[in-house]
């Protein structure tokens, strides 16, 4: 029982950050149609920016709000700078998508020009090392603020979305785009505002990953698709679905890993989405817009 | 003009003289490559042939049946250790080969089957799982993979006693010639016109009469076959396998070289392997630049270029035909 215990609240926090790719993903699927396959490598990006600020000896804070930022500049610089051209000249879904693509392979390789290939280790306030004990049940510093910030900025975005005019814009932009446009919603600059503050969560999320695991340009592959499995396992358009996709994927990656086995822990992703999506590809919370002719 | 009087016409691979003429000019100049050119470069025109193998499969699959893949470095896999373990075992070439491309066909038909229920960015996304998962099973287990030291495969000893690079261009052009000649074959009959069918509107194509499932997974099953083809002659090419040859990365070369080289086009495919062989091999000196390249290309010929390599050959090739007038 302890042992069940252990592995739910270790998968809890896994989880959380898998909540926050998957968020970022829902955000921009539910108000463009478009799956990021770029998310990751923005994110990436973004830790990057972060990395070297604290190298040149920034303090933490400072130098993770400019990494998000920059995250974000690159998500709305690449919503304004080739998306919207290449919508009006009336690119497909399937192209939107592969354009995406194309963004992460460019960014990619940046990274490992200007970053390198060799892996660094990231320094972060939180410790990996420092237990706390609570009964039989440990947990280190970092799983602990992970969980606490991770559930702290779902919150706070929940509030964004909820309880903000900009809030109501991104609802309305992503219910009916030709809707909001007449009612004087600017669509263009809030489907920006949105891929910023996904590419935003990204980072945080990259955050908090990169002192788990090692930091280099392709530390993020492994979480991004993670965060693409929790997202359709919540509803690629449902948000609350991603958080509860997120945290579900993590707890029982965490059982898989811990009962069954360690080697089936990051294959069992990739069957759940496969599963998934052949039972019920709109996922748990999700809803598909049906398609005519 | 080009006008298309007849349906054996229509089915011809060449219709004009002239287009015979050139047509038959690149065929000679390819032919005769070794005897001309330096030894590294028919080395790299090897490889470019095998890659196309398995490029004009994903173009059938990606670029005329509309089903978006990114699950390519699985089929690879399969391909090239099902070659590769059979080939150990003493089973002559042309039997592993063919159960190599079986192997990976089969496998396709059956990823195929979320194709008839899912769309889109939700079919590349199990697709691209799929390849992950085989990616990590080849990791995991050394049974499959031959373990640390990867898998040698025996070489094939050359005929008629030409040296090592010139057979193996030989024997990859005979087989690319091939498929290339089947790929033209397949899109010209009624399967290629299903799957052009199944990807302009599915739901169409059903109510005039097209099979879905059938052909969707047809054209899985086509497209893994090709690939993995590829794979098994990759296998015999380098003489050596490891798992991280089929990593993610793989996949997505595969694809760039289907989305530059052209969707919908047999030539454009030759066209987009050879981009991502040749690109990797000019930039050897910034290796992390290869990437960029790619996605920098991908941008321009979606937005600028949508038919891509083949697209613009098709234009200039026009042009030319109609010069002084535009």
């Amino acid at each position: 029982m302890e042992k069940f215990i252990q592995y739910t609240i270790t998968g809890l926090s896994t989880g959380a950050v898998y909540a926050l790719v998957a968020l970022g993903l829902a955000l921009i699927y539910r108000s463009t149609r478009i799956l990021n396959f770029a998310h990751g490598d923005v994110t990436t990006a973004g830790t990057f920016a972060a990395f070297a600020l604290l190298s040149s000896d920034w303090s933490f804070g400072p130098a993770a709000i400019v990494g998000m930022v920059f995250g974000a500049l690159i998500a709305t610089g690449f919503y304004f700078v080739i998306l919207v051209p290449a919508q009006r000249r009336d690119a497909t879904a399937l192209g939107q998508i592969i354009l995406t693509l194309g963004l992460g392979l460019i960014i990619q390789g940046l990274v490992s020009y200007f970053g390198g290939t060799e892996p660094h280790s990231f320094p972060f306030p939180l410790s990996e090392f420092k237990i706390y004990r609570v009964g039989g049940i440990t947990m280190s510093q970092l799983s602990a603020g992970t969980l606490a910030i991770s559930l702290l900025s779902c919150g706070l975005f929940y509030l964004l979305i909820q309880r903000t005019r900009i809030g109501l814009a991104m609802r309305a932009t992503s219910e009916n785009l030709p809707a909001a446009q007449t009612l004087g919603i600017p669509t263009r600059r809030v489907l920006a505002f949105s891929w910023g503050l996904a590419a935003a969560l990204g980072v945080l999320a990259g955050l908090f990953l990169a002192p788990a695991l090692i930091l280099d340009p392709f530390f993020m592959l492994e979480p991004f698709l993670k965060g693409f499995a929790a997202a359709i396992l919540g509803g690629l358009n449902s948000l609350p679905g991603a958080i509860v996709g997120g945290l579900i994927l993590g707890v029982a990656e965490s059982w898989a890993g811990g009962f069954v086995s360690i080697a089936f822990k990051n294959t069992f992703a990739f069957l759940l989405i496969i599963f998934v999506l052949l039972v019920r590809p709109e996922g748990l919370l999700g809803e598909e817009f049906k398609e005519r002719v | 003009m080009d006008l298309v009087e007849s349906y054996r016409e229509e089915l011809k691979l060449v219709r004009r003289n002239w287009t015979k003429a050139w047509v038959g000019a690149i065929v000679v100049g390819i032919f005769l490559l070794p005897f001309y050119a330096p030894e590294h470069l028919v080395y790299i025109s090897a490889i470019i042939l095998i890659y196309s193998i398995g490029v004009q499969g994903q173009n059938i699959l990606i670029g005329y049946t509309g089903q978006i893949s990114f699950g390519q470095a699985g089929f690879l896999a399969i391909g090239a250790y099902a070659f590769g373990h059979l080939a150990r075992i003493g089973v002559p070439w042309p039997g592993a080969l063919l159960c190599a491309g079986i192997a990976a066909g089969l496998v396709g038909i059956v990823v195929g089957f979320p194709s008839l229920r899912l769309k889109g960015p939700y079919l590349a996304i199990a697709t691209m799982g799929f390849g992950i998962a085989v990616y990590q099973v080849f990791v995991n287990s050394e049974l499959l993979s031959g373990g640390r030291m990867g898998l040698s495969i025996p070489k094939l000893t050359p005929l008629f006693g030409m040296n090592a690079v010139t057979f193996a261009f030989y024997f990859n052009l005979l087989i690319a010639a091939i498929f290339t000649l089947a790929s033209y074959n397949i899109i010209s009959s009624y399967m290629g016109r299903a799957f052009i069918a199944i990807r302009d509107n599915d739901i169409a194509a059903e109510v005039i009469g097209v099979n879905l499932a059938r052909y969707k997974l047809l054209s899985f099953g086509v497209s893994s076959f090709y690939t993995g083809i590829q794979g098994g002659l990759y296998a015999l090419f380098l003489g050596y396998l490891e798992p991280n040859m089929f990593t993610f990365m793989e996949s997505i070369t595969i694809f760039v070289a289907v989305i530059i080289g052209g969707l919908a086009s047999v030539e454009g495919s030759i066209m987009g392997a050879a981009f991502v062989i040749l690109v990797p091999q000019l930039l050897s000196e910034f290796k992390e630049m290869v990437p960029v390249v790619f996605g920098v290309a991908i941008l321009i010929v979606l937005i600028f270029e949508p038919l891509g390599l083949s697209g613009r050959w098709m234009k200039t090739r026009l042009y030319l035909a109609n010069w002084p007038f535009r």
